[in-house]
């Protein structure tokens, strides 16, 4: 085993395009410009500019997938798999990770300035999908120069965005991994989705999205990002992580955080809603609910894809259950791809994609080998 | 890769298959004969494995695997996707085997079925001498760990491919040391059939 490493100090780049009047046209009919994309790669381009890989995120994260910014102290959100000798070698790939739109780690979303206003979007930004989110990053691949990515690959709504890649630009996407992904959400998952913005409409500091400069709705992102986390988690996870552990050492009989569990999932609502902009929470929730590529236009029984791929599962992850994945896999037998498909034991339920990486890394790290020499 | 010599069925398979097809390996397990076939032949493979260990194994080897149980592997490919479907050693362990030939057969343009000979003489012996449920090289299992669900011979699968009009191309019997042809059904420890849809009806 090659010994592996940090891609060590790194730093968020901005790539602004569709200036006025040359703006994005969205799926919804609207328009957005100019749009500035936040982005981090690691690695280098080769040449022949065929090492690429597009490393997607999640609903809540961001540019930020692998080494350290200046001054902190955490690695980015996927460090375990990308760096030298990782799953994505940056000895071998280049790798690029941008944030969507819509979202708040520098890419434009609602919390941007509008520049017809000089005031923020707010719930003037129109409303986005997977597939914008993908035509935007189609911009940032052709500002790179790049013909043909090696891979996109991704876990969650990353997994959404490397499926939309492949069924918007086949001819550009060597391979694909989704992770612990869907064709379309359930109606469970956009059930959960709408509570969590429900709880962001319902609090008063939400003003109708206008509020920025007045603090943002801390109570009601904080009370989604925690229903969230539920949904995260595994029934197993939970019971290992907390069983029924207490804070103190009794019940206070008062409304306190008396189990771990609560005091965990305070902790993580409070955290989020200092890095993430509520409407971007309400924009993207948004996106992933409308999402749906399961549709007959995307069976085509007859037409070949030619990109290879690779789609993982995990075996207690509820939120996106195996069968989901086992549906892109029925569709793409349909259409004789070339695929490999597995489910991964694991109890972390959906955020194991974030945590198995060693199995992860097993598969992926053979796969892209063999992607990259059939490129060849 | 595979530094062993090459499993007699293999190699048996290993002829049977016309160079540059699409194969589809049915219980591929680590993927050693899919293996020699991309490698030996250049065919398009496929497998699907219900181990998972199994699976890290033929992502290492480079090949193109399904996570998942065969019972239920099949319906999603459109007819004639393959041109080869192979069944080594894991039709016996299937539940309902004759959906899964079907299956085969309408996803596949030949099936290759291998199996062991239950009515192998040791363990005619075994069963008439000592009373006791065979164990042989073939079915090297104990009845209580064994993974094999159905129990057949060279004439049972015969006699299955004559009620169900399929078609039997050719036959392969394997002894100890390679081929056996003389009284297959006694002395032959495995079998390999190359068979397809016959004429007639497929039944339901």
């Amino acid at each position: 085993m090659t010994t592996q490493g940090s891609v060590g100090k790194v730093k968020t780049e901005y790539f602004t395009f569709a200036e006025p009047p040359k703006e994005l046209k969205l799926e919804s009919g609207q328009s957005l410009g100019p749009i500035t994309l936040a982005y981090e790669a690691y690695g280098a381009l080769n040449e022949e500019k065929n090492n690429a890989i597009l490393v997607e995120h999640a609903l809540s994260g961001d540019a930020h997938a692998a080494g350290y910014h200046d001054g902190e102290e955490d690695p980015g959100w996927w460090d375990p798999m990308i760096g030298p000798g990782k799953a994505f070698d940056t000895n071998k790939y280049f790798v690029i990770c941008s944030n969507v739109i819509g979202g708040c780690k520098g890419s434009t979303g609602p919390s941007s300035v509008d520049p017809k206003t000089g005031r923020p979007y707010a719930l003037d930004f129109p409303l986005i999908t997977i597939s914008d989110m993908v035509n935007a990053q189609k911009h940032l691949i052709d500002h790179f120069g790049i013909d043909k990515l090696l891979c996109v690959v991704g876990g969650s709504m990353g997994g959404m965005q490397a499926l939309q890649w492949v069924a918007s630009y086949p001819e550009r996407v060597r391979s694909a991994i989704p992770i612990a992904t869907a064709l379309k959400h359930s109606p469970q998952q956009i059930a959960f989705d709408e509570v969590g913005r429900q709880a962001v409409m319902a609090d008063p500091e939400w003003r109708g999205g206008d509020y920025y400069g007045k603090g943002q709705p801390e109570k009601g992102l904080a009370v989604a990002r925690m229903i969230g986390h539920i949904t995260y988690m595994s029934d197993q996870s939970m019971e290992e992580k907390f069983s029924r552990r207490l804070k103190e050492k009794n019940y206070s009989f008062r409304f306190k955080t008396d189990f771990e569990v609560e005091g965990y999932l305070r902790y993580r609502g409070d955290s989020f809603v200092k890095r993430f902009d509520a409407n971007s929470y309400l924009y993207i929730t948004k996106a992933l609910d409308y999402f749906d590529l399961s549709g007959e236009k995307n069976r085509h029984p007859g037409r070949h894809i030619e990109t290879k791929f690779l789609v993982i599962a995990f075996k207690s992850d509820w939120l996106y259950p195996s069968y989901q994945a086992q549906e892109i896999v029925k569709q793409l037998k349909m259409r004789h791809a070339d695929a490999s498909y597995c489910e991964i034991k694991s109890t972390y339920g959906h955020d194991a994609f974030l945590l198995e990486t060693e199995e992860q890394t097993h598969l992926i790290s053979h796969f892209l080998k063999k992607a990259q020499k059939e490129g060849r | 890769m595979t530094k062993e010599a090459k499993r007699p069925d293999h190699e048996v398979i290993y002829g049977i298959v016309e160079p540059g097809s699409r194969v589809l390996d049915l219980g591929c397990g680590e993927g050693d004969l899919l293996y020699l076939l991309t490698k030996g032949k250049g065919v398009k493979a496929q497998g699907v494995e219900l181990s998972e260990a199994a699976i890290y194994k033929c992502v290492e080897k480079g090949l193109s695997v399904f996570h998942g149980d065969i019972d239920s592997g099949l319906n999603d490919y459109p007819d004639r996707s393959f041109d080869y479907v192979i069944l080594n050693q894991s039709m016996q362990e299937v539940k309902k085997v004759d959906f899964v030939i079907d299956e085969a057969l309408r996803v596949g343009g030949r099936v290759i079925v291998g199996f062991p000979n239950f009515a192998y003489w040791r363990a005619r012996l075994r069963l008439f001498l000592k009373g006791k449920t065979p164990v042989t090289y073939s079915l090297p299992y104990r009845w209580y760990n064994t993974p094999n669900l159905h129990f057949l011979s060279i004439s049972d699968f015969k006699e299955f491919c004559a009620d169900k009009g399929i078609t039997i191309e050719s036959e392969h019997f394997l002894g100890r040391n390679g081929t056996s042809r003389f009284l297959p059904n006694i002395f032959a420890l495995n079998a390999v059939f190359v068979i397809k849809a016959g004429n007639k009806v497929k039944g339901g």
